[in-house]
Protein backbone atom coordinates (compact mmCIF):
# COMPACT_ATOMS: atom_id res chain seq x y z
CA UNK A 1 0.00 0.00 0.00
CA UNK A 2 0.77 3.15 -0.87
CA UNK A 3 1.24 5.75 2.57
CA UNK A 4 1.55 9.73 2.77
CA UNK A 5 2.94 10.48 6.27
CA UNK A 6 2.70 14.25 7.33
CA UNK A 7 4.09 15.76 10.99
CA UNK A 8 3.88 19.52 11.71
CA UNK A 9 3.86 18.97 15.45
CA UNK A 10 7.32 20.28 15.89
CA UNK A 11 9.98 22.14 14.60
CA UNK A 12 10.33 19.81 11.75
CA UNK A 13 8.08 20.22 8.49
CA UNK A 14 7.47 16.50 7.00
CA UNK A 15 6.33 14.74 4.48
CA UNK A 16 7.10 11.07 3.53
CA UNK A 17 6.13 8.08 0.63
CA UNK A 18 6.40 4.84 1.95
CA UNK A 19 5.43 1.63 0.60
CA UNK A 20 3.42 -0.56 3.31
CA UNK A 21 3.85 -4.25 3.16
CA UNK A 22 5.39 -6.65 5.68
CA UNK A 23 7.91 -4.10 6.11
CA UNK A 24 7.97 -0.10 6.03
CA UNK A 25 9.90 1.07 3.62
CA UNK A 26 10.38 5.00 2.72
CA UNK A 27 10.15 5.75 -0.99
CA UNK A 28 11.01 9.32 -0.59
CA UNK A 29 10.51 11.83 2.36
CA UNK A 30 11.39 16.03 2.73
CA UNK A 31 12.14 17.52 5.80
CA UNK A 32 12.67 21.26 6.57
CA UNK A 33 13.52 22.24 10.30
CA UNK A 34 11.77 25.43 10.63
CA UNK A 35 9.01 26.27 12.94
CA UNK A 36 7.53 29.09 10.85
CA UNK A 37 7.25 27.38 7.45
CA UNK A 38 4.99 24.67 7.72
CA UNK A 39 2.25 26.57 5.59
CA UNK A 40 4.68 27.36 3.26
CA UNK A 41 6.36 24.43 2.57
CA UNK A 42 4.52 21.16 3.80
CA UNK A 43 2.50 21.12 0.49
CA UNK A 44 5.60 21.70 -1.83
CA UNK A 45 7.34 18.69 0.47
CA UNK A 46 4.54 16.61 0.00
CA UNK A 47 4.53 17.22 -4.00
CA UNK A 48 8.19 16.20 -3.97
CA UNK A 49 8.67 13.98 -2.03
CA UNK A 50 5.82 12.35 -4.54
CA UNK A 51 7.85 13.18 -7.77
CA UNK A 52 10.94 11.68 -6.45
CA UNK A 53 9.15 8.48 -5.40
CA UNK A 54 7.70 7.93 -9.32
CA UNK A 55 4.19 8.20 -7.94
CA UNK A 56 1.47 10.66 -7.70
CA UNK A 57 -1.40 11.39 -5.04
CA UNK A 58 -3.99 9.55 -6.75
CA UNK A 59 -2.19 6.53 -6.34
CA UNK A 60 -2.58 6.54 -2.49
CA UNK A 61 -3.90 4.76 -0.62
CA UNK A 62 -3.78 6.30 2.90
CA UNK A 63 -2.45 9.20 4.67
CA UNK A 64 -0.73 8.93 7.84
CA UNK A 65 -0.69 12.33 9.89
CA UNK A 66 0.92 13.53 12.92
CA UNK A 67 -1.62 14.87 15.51
CA UNK A 68 0.70 16.38 17.99
CA UNK A 69 1.20 16.71 20.57
CA UNK A 70 2.24 20.59 19.44
CA UNK A 71 2.87 23.81 20.51
CA UNK A 72 3.20 25.28 17.07
CA UNK A 73 0.31 26.81 15.00
CA UNK A 74 1.82 24.95 12.19
CA UNK A 75 0.65 21.39 13.90
CA UNK A 76 -3.07 22.67 12.45
CA UNK A 77 -1.30 23.17 8.78
CA UNK A 78 -0.69 19.75 8.70
CA UNK A 79 -3.49 18.55 10.11
CA UNK A 80 -6.06 20.78 7.39
CA UNK A 81 -3.40 19.77 5.15
CA UNK A 82 -4.10 15.86 5.82
CA UNK A 83 -7.45 16.60 6.02
CA UNK A 84 -7.95 18.23 2.98
CA UNK A 85 -5.98 15.68 0.66
CA UNK A 86 -8.02 12.95 2.06
CA UNK A 87 -11.40 14.73 1.17
CA UNK A 88 -10.76 15.17 -2.39
CA UNK A 89 -8.79 12.08 -3.06
CA UNK A 90 -11.55 10.21 -1.10
CA UNK A 91 -8.78 8.06 0.80
CA UNK A 92 -8.54 7.65 4.86
CA UNK A 93 -6.30 9.72 6.86
CA UNK A 94 -5.46 8.17 10.33
CA UNK A 95 -4.11 10.04 12.97
CA UNK A 96 -1.08 9.05 15.55
CA UNK A 97 0.28 10.60 18.80
CA UNK A 98 3.55 12.43 17.54
CA UNK A 99 5.38 10.87 20.54
CA UNK A 100 4.40 7.19 19.27
CA UNK A 101 5.87 8.14 16.32
CA UNK A 102 9.30 9.12 17.80
CA UNK A 103 9.38 5.98 20.16
CA UNK A 104 8.76 3.81 16.92
CA UNK A 105 12.38 5.06 16.13
CA UNK A 106 14.33 4.90 19.09
CA UNK A 107 16.40 2.03 20.20
CA UNK A 108 14.14 0.44 22.98
CA UNK A 109 15.85 -2.28 25.01
CA UNK A 110 15.04 -0.81 27.71
CA UNK A 111 11.78 1.92 29.36
CA UNK A 112 12.28 5.16 27.74
CA UNK A 113 10.82 8.69 27.68
CA UNK A 114 10.05 10.69 24.48
CA UNK A 115 9.85 14.41 25.48
CA UNK A 116 9.44 17.61 23.21
CA UNK A 117 9.67 21.18 23.42
CA UNK A 118 5.80 22.64 24.31
CA UNK A 119 7.74 26.11 24.83
CA UNK A 120 6.82 28.62 27.82
CA UNK A 121 9.69 26.38 29.63
CA UNK A 122 7.17 23.42 29.19
CA UNK A 123 7.91 20.01 27.72
CA UNK A 124 5.25 16.97 26.26
CA UNK A 125 6.33 13.83 27.30
CA UNK A 126 5.42 10.45 27.54
CA UNK A 127 7.07 7.11 28.85
CA UNK A 128 7.34 3.67 26.95
CA UNK A 129 8.62 -0.10 27.98
CA UNK A 130 11.65 -1.55 26.68
CA UNK A 131 9.31 -2.60 23.35
CA UNK A 132 8.26 0.76 22.83
CA UNK A 133 4.56 0.60 23.79
CA UNK A 134 3.38 3.37 25.76
CA UNK A 135 2.81 3.25 29.50
CA UNK A 136 2.27 6.99 30.62
CA UNK A 137 0.88 10.15 28.95
CA UNK A 138 1.09 12.24 26.93
CA UNK A 139 1.01 14.99 29.61
CA UNK A 140 2.47 18.70 29.43
CA UNK A 141 5.00 19.71 32.33
CA UNK A 142 8.11 21.48 33.50
CA UNK A 143 10.79 19.26 33.03
CA UNK A 144 12.12 19.36 36.09
CA UNK A 145 8.70 18.26 37.61
CA UNK A 146 8.35 14.97 35.61
CA UNK A 147 9.03 11.74 38.15
CA UNK A 148 10.81 8.79 36.47
CA UNK A 149 12.99 6.34 36.97
CA UNK A 150 14.10 5.74 33.08
CA UNK A 151 17.54 6.32 32.04
CA UNK A 152 16.91 7.66 28.21
CA UNK A 153 14.55 9.96 26.38
CA UNK A 154 14.18 10.63 23.08
CA UNK A 155 12.51 13.64 21.23
CA UNK A 156 14.46 16.70 20.48
CA UNK A 157 13.02 18.31 24.17
CA UNK A 158 14.78 15.79 25.62
CA UNK A 159 18.47 17.59 24.03
CA UNK A 160 16.92 21.11 24.99
CA UNK A 161 16.09 20.03 28.54
CA UNK A 162 19.02 17.64 29.22
CA UNK A 163 20.12 19.43 32.05
CA UNK A 164 17.06 19.20 34.18
CA UNK A 165 16.00 15.96 33.03
CA UNK A 166 19.22 14.28 33.91
CA UNK A 167 19.09 11.96 31.02
CA UNK A 168 20.72 10.51 28.30
CA UNK A 169 19.45 11.94 24.70
CA UNK A 170 17.95 9.17 22.14
CA UNK A 171 17.30 9.58 18.54
CA UNK A 172 14.93 10.86 16.96
CA UNK A 173 14.57 13.88 17.74
CA UNK A 174 11.31 14.22 15.46
CA UNK A 175 8.82 12.22 13.95
CA UNK A 176 9.63 10.67 11.16
CA UNK A 177 7.79 9.25 8.26
CA UNK A 178 8.75 5.78 8.87
CA UNK A 179 7.91 5.89 12.42
CA UNK A 180 4.51 7.58 12.06
CA UNK A 181 3.72 4.98 9.44
CA UNK A 182 4.76 2.20 11.75
CA UNK A 183 2.30 3.25 14.42
CA UNK A 184 -0.58 2.94 12.15
CA UNK A 185 0.80 0.27 10.54
CA UNK A 186 -2.13 -2.16 11.39
CA UNK A 187 -5.03 0.17 11.19
CA UNK A 188 -3.58 0.69 7.45
CA UNK A 189 -3.10 -2.54 6.64
CA UNK A 190 -6.32 -3.56 7.72
CA UNK A 191 -8.28 -0.66 5.68
CA UNK A 192 -9.95 0.28 9.50
CA UNK A 193 -12.08 3.26 9.51
CA UNK A 194 -9.79 5.95 10.95
CA UNK A 195 -10.22 7.94 14.37
CA UNK A 196 -10.87 11.69 14.06
CA UNK A 197 -8.04 13.45 13.37
CA UNK A 198 -8.21 15.52 16.26
CA UNK A 199 -4.97 17.60 17.80
CA UNK A 200 -3.63 16.51 21.11
CA UNK A 201 -3.69 19.59 22.33
CA UNK A 202 -3.18 19.26 26.23
CA UNK A 203 -3.66 22.69 27.25
CA UNK A 204 -6.78 24.79 27.35
CA UNK A 205 -6.39 28.04 25.02
CA UNK A 206 -5.37 30.95 26.21
CA UNK A 207 -8.60 33.15 27.03
CA UNK A 208 -9.80 34.90 29.99
CA UNK A 209 -13.21 35.99 30.71
CA UNK A 210 -13.26 39.73 31.05
CA UNK A 211 -14.01 41.06 35.08
CA UNK A 212 -16.55 43.88 35.50
CA UNK A 213 -16.09 46.53 33.20
CA UNK A 214 -13.45 49.58 33.86
CA UNK A 215 -15.21 53.10 34.01
CA UNK A 216 -13.66 55.54 32.30
CA UNK A 217 -14.68 58.13 34.79
CA UNK A 218 -13.28 58.52 38.47
CA UNK A 219 -16.51 56.96 41.07
CA UNK B 1 -14.60 30.32 -22.83
CA UNK B 2 -16.76 27.96 -21.05
CA UNK B 3 -17.88 27.71 -17.45
CA UNK B 4 -15.59 27.30 -14.85
CA UNK B 5 -16.49 26.40 -10.86
CA UNK B 6 -14.34 28.31 -8.01
CA UNK B 7 -14.57 27.28 -5.14
CA UNK B 8 -13.63 29.94 -2.04
CA UNK B 9 -12.12 29.17 1.21
CA UNK B 10 -12.09 31.94 4.10
CA UNK B 11 -10.91 31.67 7.62
CA UNK B 12 -9.30 34.86 8.43
CA UNK B 13 -11.46 35.44 11.22
CA UNK B 14 -14.08 33.62 13.08
CA UNK B 15 -16.03 32.51 10.61
CA UNK B 16 -15.03 29.06 8.46
CA UNK B 17 -16.44 29.91 4.68
CA UNK B 18 -16.58 27.58 1.86
CA UNK B 19 -18.38 29.52 -1.53
CA UNK B 20 -18.86 27.89 -4.91
CA UNK B 21 -19.51 29.68 -7.73
CA UNK B 22 -19.84 29.47 -11.79
CA UNK B 23 -17.78 32.21 -13.76
CA UNK B 24 -19.76 32.09 -17.49
CA UNK B 25 -18.46 32.78 -20.37
CA UNK B 26 -19.40 36.25 -20.49
CA UNK B 27 -17.81 37.49 -16.96
CA UNK B 28 -20.63 37.08 -15.28
CA UNK B 29 -20.49 35.32 -11.42
CA UNK B 30 -23.20 32.97 -10.09
CA UNK B 31 -23.71 31.82 -6.54
CA UNK B 32 -23.67 28.03 -6.20
CA UNK B 33 -23.16 27.51 -2.42
CA UNK B 34 -22.24 29.71 0.64
CA UNK B 35 -21.85 27.52 3.75
CA UNK B 36 -20.19 28.75 7.09
CA UNK B 37 -19.44 27.48 10.25
CA UNK B 38 -19.11 30.25 13.01
CA UNK B 39 -17.27 30.06 16.42
CA UNK B 40 -18.73 33.17 17.48
CA UNK B 41 -21.03 31.77 20.19
CA UNK B 42 -17.44 29.75 21.87
CA UNK B 43 -16.31 33.84 21.76
CA UNK B 44 -18.66 35.27 23.46
CA UNK B 45 -17.81 35.13 26.95
CA UNK B 46 -14.69 36.39 26.28
CA UNK B 47 -15.96 39.44 24.62
CA UNK B 48 -14.65 39.20 21.30
CA UNK B 49 -12.64 37.05 19.26
CA UNK B 50 -10.28 34.73 20.35
CA UNK B 51 -7.76 34.22 18.10
CA UNK B 52 -6.80 30.03 19.90
CA UNK B 53 -10.48 29.13 19.95
CA UNK B 54 -10.87 30.38 16.52
CA UNK B 55 -7.97 28.44 15.08
CA UNK B 56 -9.44 25.41 16.77
CA UNK B 57 -12.65 25.76 15.36
CA UNK B 58 -11.60 26.33 11.95
CA UNK B 59 -9.54 23.10 11.66
CA UNK B 60 -12.51 21.00 12.57
CA UNK B 61 -14.79 22.56 10.88
CA UNK B 62 -13.20 23.04 7.34
CA UNK B 63 -13.88 19.89 5.54
CA UNK B 64 -17.19 19.60 6.99
CA UNK B 65 -18.28 22.77 5.84
CA UNK B 66 -16.88 21.95 2.36
CA UNK B 67 -18.35 18.77 2.12
CA UNK B 68 -21.82 20.70 2.77
CA UNK B 69 -20.76 23.72 0.10
CA UNK B 70 -20.72 20.44 -2.60
CA UNK B 71 -23.96 19.13 -1.29
CA UNK B 72 -25.31 22.42 -1.38
CA UNK B 73 -24.30 22.90 -5.27
CA UNK B 74 -24.82 19.89 -6.39
CA UNK B 75 -21.27 19.29 -7.48
CA UNK B 76 -18.57 17.23 -6.18
CA UNK B 77 -15.13 18.46 -6.23
CA UNK B 78 -13.65 16.75 -9.33
CA UNK B 79 -15.90 19.44 -10.83
CA UNK B 80 -13.62 22.31 -9.93
CA UNK B 81 -11.98 24.17 -12.17
CA UNK B 82 -9.87 26.75 -9.53
CA UNK B 83 -9.56 27.48 -5.49
CA UNK B 84 -9.18 30.65 -4.44
CA UNK B 85 -8.38 31.47 -0.25
CA UNK B 86 -8.22 34.50 2.04
CA UNK B 87 -3.89 35.07 2.24
CA UNK B 88 -4.89 37.71 4.56
CA UNK B 89 -5.28 40.01 6.32
CA UNK B 90 -6.57 38.17 9.59
CA UNK B 91 -5.78 36.10 12.50
CA UNK B 92 -2.13 34.39 11.63
CA UNK B 93 -3.09 30.67 13.20
CA UNK B 94 -6.56 31.09 11.80
CA UNK B 95 -5.52 31.92 8.02
CA UNK B 96 -2.86 29.36 8.13
CA UNK B 97 -5.67 26.66 8.60
CA UNK B 98 -7.61 28.08 5.03
CA UNK B 99 -4.57 28.21 3.46
CA UNK B 100 -3.41 24.85 3.96
CA UNK B 101 -6.14 22.96 3.28
CA UNK B 102 -6.73 24.94 0.03
CA UNK B 103 -3.11 23.97 -1.30
CA UNK B 104 -4.18 20.13 -0.68
CA UNK B 105 -7.47 20.75 -2.69
CA UNK B 106 -5.60 22.56 -5.15
CA UNK B 107 -2.49 20.04 -5.67
CA UNK B 108 -4.98 17.22 -5.23
CA UNK B 109 -7.65 18.32 -7.61
CA UNK B 110 -4.16 19.80 -9.94
CA UNK B 111 -5.93 23.58 -10.51
CA UNK B 112 -4.22 26.65 -9.68
CA UNK B 113 -4.79 28.09 -6.23
CA UNK B 114 -5.19 32.04 -6.08
CA UNK B 115 -4.12 33.55 -2.66
CA UNK B 116 -6.74 36.47 -2.05
CA UNK B 117 -7.28 39.97 -0.37
CA UNK B 118 -9.99 39.15 2.35
CA UNK B 119 -10.65 42.93 2.23
CA UNK B 120 -11.55 42.90 -1.45
CA UNK B 121 -13.32 39.82 -1.15
CA UNK B 122 -15.63 41.87 0.66
CA UNK B 123 -16.18 44.21 -2.59
CA UNK B 124 -16.37 41.55 -5.15
CA UNK B 125 -19.31 39.76 -3.08
CA UNK B 126 -21.45 42.18 -4.16
CA UNK B 127 -21.16 41.32 -7.91
CA UNK B 128 -23.10 37.93 -7.24
CA UNK B 129 -26.04 40.06 -6.00
CA UNK B 130 -25.72 43.30 -8.04
CA UNK B 131 -23.61 42.71 -11.62
CA UNK B 132 -20.72 43.69 -12.54
CA UNK B 133 -19.28 46.58 -10.70
CA UNK B 134 -19.12 50.20 -12.30
CA UNK B 135 -15.13 51.29 -12.54
CA UNK B 136 -13.95 53.05 -10.38
CA UNK B 137 -16.13 52.74 -7.87
CA UNK B 138 -16.09 53.38 -4.24
CA UNK B 139 -16.42 50.50 -1.27
CA UNK B 140 -17.07 51.33 2.46
CA UNK B 141 -15.77 48.20 4.46
CA UNK B 142 -17.05 48.13 8.18
CA UNK B 143 -16.75 45.16 10.04
CA UNK B 144 -15.66 43.97 13.69
CA UNK B 145 -12.32 43.81 11.81
CA UNK B 146 -12.06 46.52 9.68
CA UNK B 147 -13.26 50.07 8.91
CA UNK B 148 -11.52 51.39 5.59
CA UNK B 149 -12.76 53.55 2.23
CA UNK B 150 -11.20 52.12 -0.51
CA UNK B 151 -11.01 53.06 -4.14
CA UNK B 152 -11.57 50.49 -6.40
CA UNK B 153 -10.75 50.77 -10.15
CA UNK B 154 -10.68 46.85 -11.17
CA UNK B 155 -11.64 43.94 -8.58
CA UNK B 156 -8.98 42.35 -9.86
CA UNK B 157 -6.09 44.24 -10.09
CA UNK B 158 -6.33 47.72 -8.36
CA UNK B 159 -7.87 48.84 -5.01
CA UNK B 160 -6.57 52.20 -3.24
CA UNK B 161 -7.29 52.97 0.55
CA UNK B 162 -8.28 56.55 0.86
CA UNK B 163 -8.45 56.70 4.33
CA UNK B 164 -9.41 53.45 7.59
CA UNK B 165 -9.90 54.15 11.32
CA UNK B 166 -7.19 55.09 13.67
CA UNK B 167 -8.10 53.10 16.26
CA UNK B 168 -11.18 51.01 16.66
CA UNK B 169 -13.16 49.28 13.99
CA UNK B 170 -17.03 50.63 13.61
CA UNK B 171 -17.62 46.62 14.97
CA UNK B 172 -15.29 46.72 17.84
CA UNK B 173 -16.83 50.30 18.30
CA UNK B 174 -20.44 48.69 18.99
CA UNK B 175 -19.51 45.51 20.64
CA UNK B 176 -17.39 48.24 23.56
CA UNK B 177 -21.00 50.02 23.63
CA UNK B 178 -22.91 46.74 23.88
CA UNK B 179 -21.06 45.91 27.25
CA UNK B 180 -21.24 49.41 28.60
CA UNK B 181 -25.22 49.06 28.07
CA UNK B 182 -24.87 45.66 29.21
CA UNK B 183 -25.81 44.32 26.04
CA UNK B 184 -24.45 40.91 24.85
CA UNK B 185 -21.75 40.41 22.24
CA UNK B 186 -21.62 41.05 19.26
CA UNK B 187 -22.62 43.91 19.80
CA UNK B 188 -24.11 45.27 16.71
CA UNK B 189 -27.56 43.57 16.37
CA UNK B 190 -28.80 44.32 20.07
CA UNK B 191 -27.47 47.94 19.71
CA UNK B 192 -29.89 48.16 16.35
CA UNK B 193 -32.54 46.69 18.25
CA UNK B 194 -32.64 48.70 21.31
CA UNK B 195 -31.71 51.97 19.10
CA UNK B 196 -35.17 51.43 17.39
CA UNK B 197 -37.12 52.71 20.22
CA UNK B 198 -34.64 55.39 21.42
CA UNK B 199 -34.40 59.18 20.27
CA UNK B 200 -31.42 59.27 17.87
CA UNK B 201 -30.70 63.35 18.97
CA UNK B 202 -31.04 62.56 22.41
CA UNK B 203 -27.87 62.83 23.23
CA UNK B 204 -25.05 64.65 21.04
CA UNK B 205 -22.13 62.01 21.04
CA UNK B 206 -18.70 63.33 19.26
CA UNK B 207 -18.41 63.01 15.68
CA UNK B 208 -14.61 62.07 15.83
CA UNK B 209 -12.13 63.08 13.01
CA UNK B 210 -14.64 65.37 11.51
CA UNK B 211 -12.76 68.76 12.34
CA UNK B 212 -11.55 70.86 9.57
CA UNK B 213 -7.91 69.78 9.65
CA UNK B 214 -8.79 65.87 10.37
CA UNK B 215 -7.11 63.53 7.85
CA UNK B 216 -10.80 63.92 5.34
CA UNK B 217 -11.27 60.20 5.01
CA UNK B 218 -10.30 58.58 8.33
CA UNK B 219 -11.98 57.65 11.44
CA UNK B 220 -11.96 57.27 14.65
CA UNK B 221 -14.68 55.84 17.17
CA UNK B 222 -12.50 55.41 20.19
CA UNK B 223 -13.63 58.77 21.35
CA UNK B 224 -16.66 58.16 20.70
CA UNK B 225 -16.91 54.79 22.62
CA UNK B 226 -15.13 56.52 25.49
CA UNK B 227 -18.30 59.17 25.49
CA UNK B 228 -20.88 56.72 25.65
CA UNK B 229 -19.31 54.93 28.24
CA UNK B 230 -18.68 58.84 30.58
CA UNK B 231 -22.22 59.58 29.59
CA UNK B 232 -23.65 56.39 31.23
CA UNK B 233 -21.44 56.46 34.04
CA UNK B 234 -22.63 59.88 34.99
CA UNK B 235 -25.98 58.91 34.95
CA UNK B 236 -25.46 56.20 37.02
CA UNK B 237 -23.94 58.41 39.45
CA UNK B 238 -26.67 60.50 39.70
CA UNK B 239 -28.69 57.68 40.72
CA UNK B 240 -31.10 57.67 36.93
CA UNK B 241 -32.07 54.67 34.74
CA UNK B 242 -29.93 54.53 31.88
CA UNK B 243 -32.03 55.20 28.84
CA UNK B 244 -30.74 52.54 26.91
CA UNK B 245 -32.17 52.96 23.65
CA UNK B 246 -31.67 56.66 23.78
CA UNK B 247 -28.11 56.15 23.90
CA UNK B 248 -28.20 53.21 21.41
CA UNK B 249 -29.94 55.43 19.39
CA UNK B 250 -27.56 58.17 19.79
CA UNK B 251 -24.23 56.21 19.34
CA UNK B 252 -25.63 54.86 16.11
CA UNK B 253 -26.33 57.83 14.97
CA UNK B 254 -23.03 59.29 15.21
CA UNK B 255 -21.11 55.91 14.01
CA UNK B 256 -23.83 56.31 10.55
CA UNK B 257 -23.46 60.20 10.26
CA UNK B 258 -19.24 60.19 10.39
CA UNK B 259 -19.43 56.91 7.77
CA UNK B 260 -21.58 57.98 5.22
CA UNK B 261 -20.71 61.97 5.74
CA UNK B 262 -16.92 60.67 4.89
CA UNK B 263 -17.90 57.89 1.93
CA UNK B 264 -20.09 60.82 0.39
CA UNK B 265 -17.34 63.37 0.37
CA UNK B 266 -14.70 61.20 -0.96
CA UNK B 267 -16.78 60.08 -3.52
CA UNK B 268 -17.89 63.89 -4.58
CA UNK B 269 -13.84 64.56 -4.49
CA UNK B 270 -13.27 61.88 -6.86
CA UNK B 271 -16.47 62.44 -8.88
CA UNK B 272 -16.90 58.70 -8.55
CA UNK B 273 -20.92 57.40 -8.72
CA UNK B 274 -21.13 53.98 -7.03
CA UNK B 275 -20.64 53.55 -3.67
CA UNK B 276 -20.53 49.63 -1.80
CA UNK B 277 -21.20 49.09 1.51
CA UNK B 278 -20.25 45.97 2.91
CA UNK B 279 -18.82 44.07 6.32
CA UNK B 280 -21.23 42.76 8.87
CA UNK B 281 -21.90 46.50 9.60
CA UNK B 282 -23.31 47.14 6.53
CA UNK B 283 -26.24 45.19 7.57
CA UNK B 284 -26.98 47.82 10.75
CA UNK B 285 -30.43 49.87 9.63
CA UNK B 286 -29.04 52.95 10.62
CA UNK B 287 -26.26 53.48 8.64
CA UNK B 288 -28.13 51.48 5.30
CA UNK B 289 -31.18 53.78 6.01
CA UNK B 290 -29.16 56.95 6.00
CA UNK B 291 -26.69 56.10 3.37
CA UNK B 292 -29.51 55.48 0.98
CA UNK B 293 -30.69 58.84 1.85
CA UNK B 294 -27.39 60.77 1.76
CA UNK B 295 -26.47 59.06 -1.79
CA UNK B 296 -29.78 59.97 -3.31
CA UNK B 297 -29.43 63.62 -2.21
CA UNK B 298 -25.55 63.27 -3.94
CA UNK B 299 -26.62 61.17 -6.87
CA UNK B 300 -24.62 57.93 -5.90
CA UNK B 301 -25.64 54.64 -6.85
CA UNK B 302 -25.55 52.69 -3.65
CA UNK B 303 -24.66 48.68 -3.64
CA UNK B 304 -25.55 46.87 -0.40
CA UNK B 305 -24.81 43.05 -0.29
CA UNK B 306 -27.65 41.03 1.18
CA UNK B 307 -26.47 40.61 4.94
CA UNK B 308 -25.65 36.99 4.65
CA UNK B 309 -23.34 38.41 2.11
CA UNK B 310 -22.22 41.09 4.43
CA UNK B 311 -20.42 39.18 7.08
CA UNK B 312 -17.52 37.06 6.21
CA UNK B 313 -18.00 33.75 3.70
CA UNK B 314 -16.97 31.75 1.43
CA UNK B 315 -18.57 33.12 -1.40
CA UNK B 316 -16.84 36.28 -1.18
CA UNK B 317 -13.56 34.74 -1.69
CA UNK B 318 -15.23 32.35 -4.45
CA UNK B 319 -16.21 35.58 -6.16
CA UNK B 320 -13.09 37.41 -6.18
CA UNK B 321 -11.51 34.20 -7.14
CA UNK B 322 -13.61 34.00 -10.82
CA UNK B 323 -12.88 37.68 -10.94
CA UNK B 324 -9.18 36.75 -10.84
CA UNK B 325 -9.49 34.11 -13.36
CA UNK B 326 -11.71 35.81 -15.25
CA UNK B 327 -8.67 38.56 -15.39
CA UNK B 328 -6.16 36.13 -16.47
CA UNK B 329 -4.51 36.52 -13.06
CA UNK B 330 -1.46 34.87 -12.67
CA UNK B 331 -2.27 32.58 -9.75
CA UNK B 332 -0.16 31.95 -6.62
CA UNK B 333 2.47 29.36 -6.06
CA UNK B 334 2.09 26.38 -3.76
CA UNK B 335 4.56 27.79 -1.18
CA UNK B 336 2.57 31.23 -0.54
CA UNK B 337 2.09 32.33 2.62
CA UNK B 338 -0.70 33.68 5.11
CA UNK B 339 -0.17 37.40 5.66
CA UNK B 340 -2.21 38.48 8.13
CA UNK B 341 -1.33 42.26 7.47
CA UNK B 342 -1.72 41.63 4.00
CA UNK B 343 -1.75 45.48 2.29
CA UNK B 344 -5.53 46.01 0.81
CA UNK B 345 -4.25 47.01 -2.22
CA UNK B 346 -2.19 43.63 -3.24
CA UNK B 347 -5.85 41.51 -4.43
CA UNK B 348 -3.84 38.61 -4.94
CA UNK B 349 -0.64 37.29 -3.60
ZN1 LIG C 1 -14.34 40.62 7.00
Amino acid sequence: MLVLAIDTSTPAVTAGVLALGEDVRVLAERVTIDPRAHGELLTPHVRDALREAGTSLQELDAIVCGVGPGPFTGLRAGMATAAAFAHSLAIPAYPVCGLDAIAAAAPGGEPFLVVTDARRREVYWAAYDEAGARTDGPHVARPGDIGTHVRSAAGHGAALHALALGLDVLDPPYPAPAGLTAVARDEVLAAAPPAPLIPLYLRRPDAVEPGARKRVTAP
Amino acid sequence: MTARIVMGIESSCDETGVGIVRLHGDGAVELLADEVASSVEQHARFGGVVPEVASRAHLEAMVPTATRAFETAGLTLSDVDAIAVTAGPGLAGALLVGVAAAKAYATALDVPLYGVNHLAGHIAVDTLQHGPLPAPCLALLVSGGHTQLLRVDDIASSITELGSTVDDAAGEAYDKVARVLDLPYPGGPPIDRAAADGDPTAIAFPRGMTGPRDARYDFSFSGLKTAVARWVEGAQRRGETVPVADVAASFQEAVADVLTRKAIRAAGDAGIGTLVISGGVAANSRLSTLAAQRCAEAGIELRVPRPRLCTDNGAMIAALGAHLVAAGAAPSTLDMSANPALPVGTVSV
